[in-house]
């Protein structure tokens, strides 16, 4: 399953890049890609872990880079 | 600016003021420090802790912690001033750089805003204002002059002009009329138009075209990804040479001061930035741009390959040409004018269904008088033998002359010949084509130009083909190709070609060769959702001298992406190796980083300014 998310407070490319790179590399992420000038997410990820799996991307983006915030709806 | 942004600005004139002061006061030794601690707190308070947060998380190598080592270090050494000046340049540099970035990004944006904000909803004679996506299929909405369509619909009432200049760039006006269908995101223009919605808002062109160009962006070029490995290369790299600068040297010379210096330097020209930010900003503000024209790139890679494209094959009908019949030229024999010839033409054929009979009569324009022709005897697979005014008219082909012991001659132009006799003389003949479209020899031409070799496939006869290759300039032409013959053409070329291979097509029945294709770009495709899955470039208008603007865009914007890798790296390699020497200071360093960062957004955002060719 593919989704995109907003971000907030998203402020260099360079973060974007980083991660991006990150959540890459989550378990059971097929693929991701944050773009710095749509300030959005997608992240495409198995179906049926797909809300565990984005609490997950949740804390390894707070981790790289933490004033940014995804809006999760 | 942003309430973030103001604050920076705030912060960056207060500690500049406070770092002139404290320059000023005549303070001796070690007492200064405090003095210039309180302006480099004011400025860097957040990189500092930024800094340390992202090393508690395991991030090392980012700029906060490069600018913190870099200032730091200066405080250590006593270069006071230093210190904080680099500080509050870097600050002012990442405020203009985010400024410059957000309002690029907002430009784009309204470029690309086609998204109704409220549709009107009628029910029980009542409106009400409410969201576009609230709305059912079937619902009826008003749409008042001066709003954009908010769903697609069928007009059920009202007559208006729509700009359409949203959707396709083209800025004429479309009329519509009670049963025509109309697209959201084109703006009704001069009367109130009631419609029945016909698809939900996530189904709506509109919706679809927001999808994909909001999705461009997670396509990314090659250059783009290039940019993102080198990043994650350079700056570790950068980073361990500044690493042996200060050590090695030192050891040797015992000049601690002096090399650890240049390691700082070093150490604020590390980082990426102007590079990550500038490239994806310079493909983001060609799709913005091309989008505005009605050219919708559905990835940065395709802007790339599009650029690179060294032959482009065209389907025929529909693409080249306007895809229906009419006249396109008339022979008449000798002592008869063309007038007589093709109102005979058009009388005969005055019952028939056939298209070609159709655009007869479409070209002739005249009311015909039914009482005038009787005998109507269609000859099947030949033509048509009637009775007009009471003398017999033949309209076919030759065999039906032939028969008739009439000898027909034959026209110079290939296409249907409708040939004509009355009263056992031989009239002349009308020739029926699918003419090309006005702007496709310009086209081509313009591709010519550009060193493009232009190819046509078609399903068409081979003397049909040839003849419109001809007419049009192109180098190449594949005829009599079944849909599937399409697809094994076009590999062919593919294989024969080593450039990039685009193809054009209208999306109604090649999809497989538009997938097929390095590029595949969908023509006239408002509202057909077939070829905007399909393509990868759509073009949403079927003029095919938008394909021209679309490798304008393309080639500028990769030209725009070469002079920022070219420049970013080079000014940065200079400021290492001068930083190295010794020539560079630490205020040439942060313009190596921040300041080049601006310039190349700013080259970048040259990209929304692409006007029409």
């Amino acid at each position: 399953m593919k989704k995109t998310f907003k971000l907030i407070d998203l402020d260099c490319a360079n973060c974007a890049r980083k991660m991006e790179d990150a959540i890459k590399k989550l378990d059971g992420v097929n693929d991701a890609s944050v773009s710095f000038m749509t300030q959005k997410m997608t992240v495409d990820a198995d179906d049926a872990r797909f809300d565990a799996i984005m609490k997950d991307v949740v804390k390894c983006c707070k981790r790289v880079e933490p004033d940014c915030e995804i809006v999760l709806k | 600016m942003t309430r973030k942004q103001k604050r920076t600005l705030v912060r960056s004139l207060v500690s500049g003021a406070l770092l002139v002061a404290a320059a000023l006061i005549p303070v001796e030794g070690l007492w200064r420090l405090p003095l210039f601690l309180i302006p480099y707190f004011i400025i860097g308070w957040d990189v500092l802790r930024k800094a340390a947060v992202n090393i508690a998380h395991g991030q090392v190598f980012d700029e906060n912690f490069l600018m913190c080592i870099a200032t730091l270090g200066a405080l250590v050494l006593g270069e006071y001033a230093e210190a904080v000046g680099v500080m509050l340049f870097y600050q002012v540099g990442e405020l203009f750089q985010s400024c410059a970035v957000g309002k690029s990004r907002r430009s784009i944006a309204q470029l690309m805003d086609i998204r109704p904000d409220t549709a009107n909803l009628l029910r029980d004679g009542e409106i009400t204002e409410v969201d576009p996506e609230e709305v059912a299929p079937g619902d009826i909405i008003v749409i008042r002059p001066g709003e954009k369509v908010p769903l697609d619909g069928v007009v059920l009432e009202g007559a208006s002009a729509l700009d359409t200049a949203a959707l396709t760039g083209e800025s004429s006006p479309r009329d519509v009329a009670t049963g025509d269908e109309i697209l959201s995101g084109c703006v009704s223009l001069t009367g109130v138009l009631t419609v029945r919605v016909t698809k939900e808002f996530g189904q709506t062109t509109v919706a679809k075209i927001l999808d994909l160009v909001e999705n461009a962006a997670s396509k990314k070029a090659k250059a783009e990804n290039f940019i993102t490995k080198f990043a994650r290369w350079y700056t570790p790299s950068v980073v361990i040479a500044a690493a042996v600068l200060a050590l090695i040297p030192s050891l040797i010379t015992g000049d601690w001061v002096v090399w650890v210096h240049r390691a700082l330097i070093f150490l604020v020209i590390s980082c990426p930035c102007a590079l990550v930010i500038s490239i994806p900003l310079s493909f983001f503000g060609g799709i913005g741009g091309a989008s505005a024209q009605g050219i919708l790139v559905k990835g940065g890679n395709y802007l790339e390959l599009l650029a690179d494209t060294k032959t482009v094959v065209f389907d025929k009908t529909g693409t080249l040409t306007r895809g229906e019949f009419s006249l396109a030229e008339l022979y008449p024999a000798p002592g008869i004018s063309e007038a007589e010839l093709l109102e005979t033409a058009a009388l005969a054929e005055l019952y028939s269904s056939h298209p070609i009979a159709q655009s007869l009569r479409r070209a002739w324009g005249g009311e015909a008088d039914p009482a005038r022709i009787s005998q109507v005897r269609e000859i099947p697979g030949h033509g048509i033998s009637v009775s007009v005014d009471g003398v017999s008219v033949l309209a076919g082909n030759e065999t039906l002359l032939r028969q008739e012991g009439i000898e027909p001659t034959q026209p110079p132009m290939t296409g249907t010949a409708v040939y004509v006799a009355k009263n056992g003389a031989y009239l002349g003949c009308a020739v029926i084509a699918d003419r090309p479209k006005p702007t496709a020899a310009e086209a081509i031409a313009a591709l010519k130009a550009r060193g493009i070799r232009t190819v046509m496939l078609t399903g068409d006869t081979e003397a049909v083909g040839q003849a419109v290759a001809a007419e049009l300039g192109l180098d190449d032409v594949r005829a009599q190709l079944l849909p599937a013959d399409k697809v094994t053409c076009l590999e062919a070329l593919l294989a024969q070609t080593d450039g990039v291979l685009a193809y054009v097509g209208d999306g109604v029945n090649d999809a497989p060769v538009l997938s097929r294709a390095d590029v595949g770009i969908a023509m006239g495709a408002m509202g057909s959702d077939a070829a905007i899955e399909a393509a990868d470039i759509v073009l949403m208008d079927d003029d095919p001298a938008k394909l021209t603007n679309a490798m304008d865009i393309s080639r500028k914007c990769l030209r725009i992406v070469r002079e920022n890798i070219v420049f970013a790296l080079g000014v940065k390699g200079l400021f290492l190796l001068l930083g190295a020497l010794g020539l560079a200071s630490m205020w040439g360093a942060v313009f190596a980083d921040v300041g080049v960062a601006v310039l190349a957004i700013l080259n970048a955002s040259r990209m929304l300014l692409h006007k029409r060719t």
